[in-house]
């Protein structure tokens, strides 16, 4: 995958849509209410579960295989003006992949809408920080004995 | 054969009625949550996934408290469940040297960069039944911080260390990987012979006893590769994967899984200087009984590349590959309880005909 050839527009789209499916419907949907209520849109693409074939290398780096299947919700929006948003998100939350294209569509649409991914992003950071400090709890400090003497 | 049989609609139905409520046990105690078993099940759910073949660990509670705890079940269902859901599409390979480690072993190398880091394990517990989890009210327990978090881009054992000293064989790749194929065990057969691809999405998805018992045997002498533990780790990565509506590739989610990561011995040959080899397991979930058993194998099947001379049920591809699946294996086990009378009525006709001929043919013996 030619993932160095993505334009800084591109790079900023992938980085939000990030933020989107990392976060939860619950989470998204007062923010949803604060950008977007009562704005008209129709599906390209109404929510629908599916399935991603997730792929693995042997050996973490050689050739690919098939490791298994995990569920995924996709949608597509067209907001009235015409912009088209995507939503991917893994399980099957059928309105947190509508919200995802729903706030893909509208920050293309009006870009400050998208600050408030500051707050879903530090809360994700708190939790993997946190998880990650109780994990290097663990980590083992090997000692060397030493002797009485000299 | 199998014959189908018509009726005992009736009886069938009362005996699912009795299965539901065997399934709920004794009413005055609380039903169990799904998302109790979710959160507090967690490697039942984890196995659940790797060998459903499916990542979701809410299906997966589900499952398992719809078959009432029988894992190979809630596979199944697992199973099932997934043949009704349209595909999406294939990821980007994981890349597991970025994970989010929880936990981060290593049996070759004491002091490492990145350092062993224990996580969430049974390991060194006394294995002494602790009844104060049987209490009510049990205090939540909440575990130790450190000030700073686990590097998550620590090195990987195999490919950073020991590679650097040219001592264990490379993971192959071809340059062009557009153009390469990968096999999928869910839309085409099994044949033979396998490649690599195919057997460890075979392995991965396979049955844990089957897969333990199988690399237990390689230990025991069954195949000789001795092995060491270069590397496991446990933690979640990212998934991505390019849609073909948009042109570039977008996160979708994080899974957890486990990888090990086996060093052993190869005595080299003619050609090729001596070397450490390979074995690798990869699962969903934790799972780490499963993905060190699946690096053995892994490492056995491999004997026709290495040119060692197959003489073990472990390096028999078409043995293990075959004999893995626990949904196939049930299905065809399980299936002789099935109403075969028309099959068993012939089979009855054929020994009481040859008894007949027998008796006519050596009439003292029958007398005796």
């Amino acid at each position: 995958m030619a993932e160095a050839a993505l334009t800084a527009d591109q790079a900023l789209r992938k980085q939000r849509m990030e933020s989107l499916a990392r976060s939860s419907k619950q989470e998204l949907e007062p923010f949803w209410k604060e950008h977007g209520q009562d704005l008209p849109y129709s599906y390209l693409r109404e929510p629908e579960i599916g399935l991603v074939m997730v792929r693995g290398r042997a050996g973490g780096t050689g050739q690919r295989f098939n490791l298994g299947e995990m569920t995924v919700t996709r949608c597509s929006v067209r907001l009235s003006d015409g912009t088209v948003g995507h939503g991917y998100v893994k399980g099957r939350d059928k309105r947190h992949a509508e919200l995802a294209a729903l706030f893909d569509a509208r920050f293309v649409q009006d870009d400050s809408t998208a600050g408030f991914l500051d707050i879903l992003n530090n809360r994700r950071k708190a939790e993997r920080d946190n998880q990650s400090a109780k994990a290097a709890a663990t980590k083992v400090d090997f000692y060397t004995m030493v002797r009485g003497e000299d | 054969m199998y014959v189908a049989v018509k009726g005992g609609e009736r009886a069938i139905e009362n005996a699912h009625k009795l299965l539901a409520e065997k399934r709920r046990g004794n009413p005055d105690i609380p039903e169990i949550k799904t998302d109790q078993i979710r959160e507090q099940l967690t490697l039942s759910v984890s196995r659940v996934m790797a060998e459903g073949s499916l990542y979701d660990p809410d299906l997966a509670s589900l499952a398992i408290k719809q078959a009432r705890g029988d894992l190979i079940e809630a596979v199944f269902l697992m199973r099932a469940y997934r043949t009704t859901l349209p595909r999406f599409g294939y990821s980007l390979p994981i890349d597991t040297g970025t994970m989010q480690i929880s936990r981060r072993i290593s049996a070759t190398y004491k002091d490492l960069p990145g350092g062993q880091v224990l996580g969430p394990t049974f390991d060194y517990t006394h294995r002494l039944l602790d009844f104060t989890l049987t209490a009510n009210g049990e205090e939540p327990l909440e575990a130790e911080s450190s000030s700073e978090g686990v590097d998550n881009t620590m090195p990987r054992v195999l490919d950073d260390l020991l590679n650097h000293e040219g001592l264990i064989q490379q993971e192959e790749r071809v340059s062009d990987e557009s153009h390469e194929p990968v096999g999928d065990l869910t839309r085409q057969p099994l044949e033979f012979p396998a490649d690599r691809d195919i057997r460890l999405q075979n392995l991965s998805r396979g049955d844990e006893g089957f897969i333990l018992s199988l690399g237990y045997s390689t230990q025991r002498g069954y195949a000789r590769n001795h092995a060491f533990v270069g590397e496991i780790r446990y933690g979640s990565v990212d998934v991505e994967i390019a849609p073909e509506e948009l042109d570039f590739p977008i996160h979708l989610g994080e899974i957890d899984i486990t990888e090990c990561e086996n060093v052993n011995q190869f005595k080299g040959s003619k050609t090729a200087p001596p070397q450490f080899t390979r074995g690798y397991g990869l699962t969903f979930g934790q799972n780490e009984r499963k993905a060190i058993a699946m690096a053995l194998v892994d490492r056995a099947l491999r004997d026709k590349e290495m040119g060692e001379e197959v003489t073990s049920p472990a390096q028999d591809e078409e043995f293990v590959l075959s004999h893995s699946d626990n949904i196939e294996a049930t299905g065809f086990v399980e299936h002789i309880k099935l109403p075969h009378y028309v099959d068993f009525q012939s089979e009855l006709e054929l020994v009481r005909k040859m008894r007949r001929e027998q008796a006519e043919q050596h009439p003292q013996r029958a007398a005796e």
